[in-house]
């Protein structure tokens, strides 16, 4: 599967049905992944090459 | 009787790239891009706009008055909501909404217009300039910025009173909505050196009660701008909240707060657990502790915990929602929701964190970066974790941990499709939003509490909205729908 492809099933499999009465119950998301290994190996794929050039140049100027 | 609590949240989006990594210019070109891409090109309308009122009545001698800026990127869309430039990030405000789920759901679109204004900003953007956005509050290096939650409040009651019921939830609430942050960045923070802390934003409040929002950040926020009718009315204008990858906390939020505000409302302050002798030390010390045992001395003498705030609040809530219906809030089976999820967040917390890592954002982050830690066997501080931290909340699909770790949605994307372009049908935002999707070539403005015509003759004509539950599709849809043109409109509204 290419990365697409693969967000896009995780997409389908983690969007809940739609209520029109929002009332009825909190969506039965997706159970949490069981294997914490498995996210990792995700994290691994998805995570900036460069962590460390990442972290410093994420500067923000303050707001509100 | 408790008013409705109408409600929104307005959210400041973290900004990277761009050219010459101007943040302002990456801001402009975002909300530009979002724009001039759909169909409303109705510029925001800054008559009204009084930043600086304050709450309490005083002059405001020693406080910073906001600045409004009025030459920045400033938008009204068709679903009824402010998209714009406010200081150096993107912001999303979100319209006018009747209850805590519609609220939520108006926020997963505030989230869907920003990723779709970053992929037609990128698509004009050479490669290496690439604008990315991030729904979080805070950069690692002591820079702030916000998310912050509207709520409509009666304005018969002392500005006191919502001091004193409500500063016990806002130091406590993180335990269940804060959205976590590796590290410290503050004075006070870095003291303790901690690895981890509950909320991206407790350690920058300073004050209990203050008019700011930039500097020496107040628990209690007294602007007093209630874009409404201020003899009846007031906006309770909250500050210290996190921004929330999950829906579910985002709801629980909105829920728990508007519950206590109803609380506040029909039964008086005396009802609230006491206040923390010191509020300030009491969030920042909160935050720090991951165990939830950490307590402060309460002004009745007794020690609490966060958790034993949070408790005490939701018993409030839980009786008062069933002697007094909470219909202030929302119908009947949403406050049930509400509660029970509160509830579930809360005992979670304590007790297996696990089981509610699908809901609570910091359980949900902090379990990565452990898992992650022992992988790699890596130290406190090291980058890897603090992009693990910031990354949780990338907006780009192809790099958000938020969107993998498992948090359960409340809508499917339809839902919140339909609510990127349509306004809710529950309050004032509903005739806004229409106005803009209908007459986008007769309205030179618009603003929360009016709209103003330009029918190319006469002088302009301003239709004030003054209160937040009127405007509603069960009071104007028929009138819109037989009214095609602005002059129809005007006119039948003149009679």
């Amino acid at each position: 599967m290419t990365e697409q492809e693969r967000i896009q099933k995780q997409r389908t499999e983690r969007t809940a049905p739609a209520h029109d009465d929002v009332s009825v119950d909190v969506t039965k998301g997706d159970q949490l992944k069981a294997d914490l290994d498995d996210l990792l190996d995700e994290i691994d794929e998805v995570l900036e090459e460069n962590a460390e050039e990442f972290v410093r140049n994420y500067i923000q100027k303050g707001g509100e | 009787m408790a008013i409705p609590k109408v409600l929104g949240i307005e959210t400041e989006y973290g900004i990277a790239g761009g050219p010459e990594l101007d943040p302002i210019v990456a801001s402009s070109i975002v909300v530009n891009a979002y724009a001039q891409q759909g169909r409303t090109r109705v510029n925001w309308d800054f008559e009204g706009e009084t930043p600086d009122l304050d709450a309490r009545g005083l002059p405001s001698l020693t406080s910073f008055a906001p600045v409004v800026e009025t030459h920045l990127a400033n938008t009204v869309l068709t679903n009824g909501a402010r998209l714009y430039v406010d200081h150096a990030h993107p912001e999303y405000s979100s319209p006018e909404c009747r209850t805590p789920f519609e609220a939520t759901l108006y926020d997963a679109a505030g989230e869907e217009v920003m990723r779709r204004a970053l992929l037609v900003a990128n698509e004009s953007m050479a490669a290496h300039q690439s604008i990315n956005l991030y729904k979080n509050n805070s950069d690692g290096k002591g820079n702030s910025y916000g998310c912050h939650e509207n709520y409509l409040i009666t304005r018969d009651m002392e500005f006191g009173h919502v001091v004193r019921a409500m500063v016990p939830h806002f130091v406590s609430r993180q335990i269940i909505v804060g959205a976590g942050k590796v590290g410290a960045e503050t004075k006070y923070g870095l003291e303790s050196s901690p690895a981890f802390q509950l909320s991206q934003r407790a350690e920058f409040f300073e004050e209990v009660v203050g008019l700011e929002t930039t500097l020496k950040r107040p628990i209690i926020n007294t602007r007093d701008e209630p874009h409404c009718d201020a003899e009846r009315f007031r906006r309770l204008h909250v500050i210290i909240g996190d921004a929330n990858m999950s829906q579910v906390a985002t709801m629980v939020k909105l829920g728990a707060t508007s519950l206590l505000l109803s609380v506040l409302e029909d039964r008086g302050a005396d009802v609230f657990p006491s206040l923390p002798r010191h509020p300030v030390q009491a969030v920042r010390a909160f935050a720090l502790d991951t165990t939830l045992t950490q307590t402060v001395a309460c002004e009745d003498g007794r020690q609490r915990s966060a958790w034993d705030f949070q408790d005490e609040l939701w018993h409030l809530a839980n009786d008062y929602a069933n002697l007094y219906g909470a219909q202030a809030v929302a119908d009947e089976d949403e406050v049930q929701v509400i509660l029970s999820q509160w509830r579930e967040m809360l005992d979670g917390v304590r007790d297996n964190a696990d089981a509610v890592a699908d809901r609570v954002d910091w359980v949900a982050k902090l379990r990565i970066l452990r898992g992650y830690q022992g992988r790699y066997d890596l130290g406190e501080g090291d980058a890897k974790l603090r992009a693990i931290d910031l990354q949780y909340h990338d907006l780009r699909s192809e790099r958000s941990l938020a969107q993998r770790v498992g948090l359960r949605s409340l809508f499917d994307s339809d839902k919140v499709r339909e609510a990127v372009h349509n306004p809710p049908t529950s309050t004032r935002a509903y005739f806004r939003g229409q106005c803009v999707a209908r007459y986008p070539d007769q309205i030179v403005a618009a603003n929360w509490d009016s709209v103003v015509f330009d029918l190319g003759q006469g002088p302009l004509q301003r239709v004030p909205m003054m209160d937040p539950m009127r405007g509603t599709a069960a009071l104007t849809k028929d009138l819109l729908e037989t009214c095609p043109t602005a002059d129809d409109l005007l006119e039948r509204l003149d009679r």
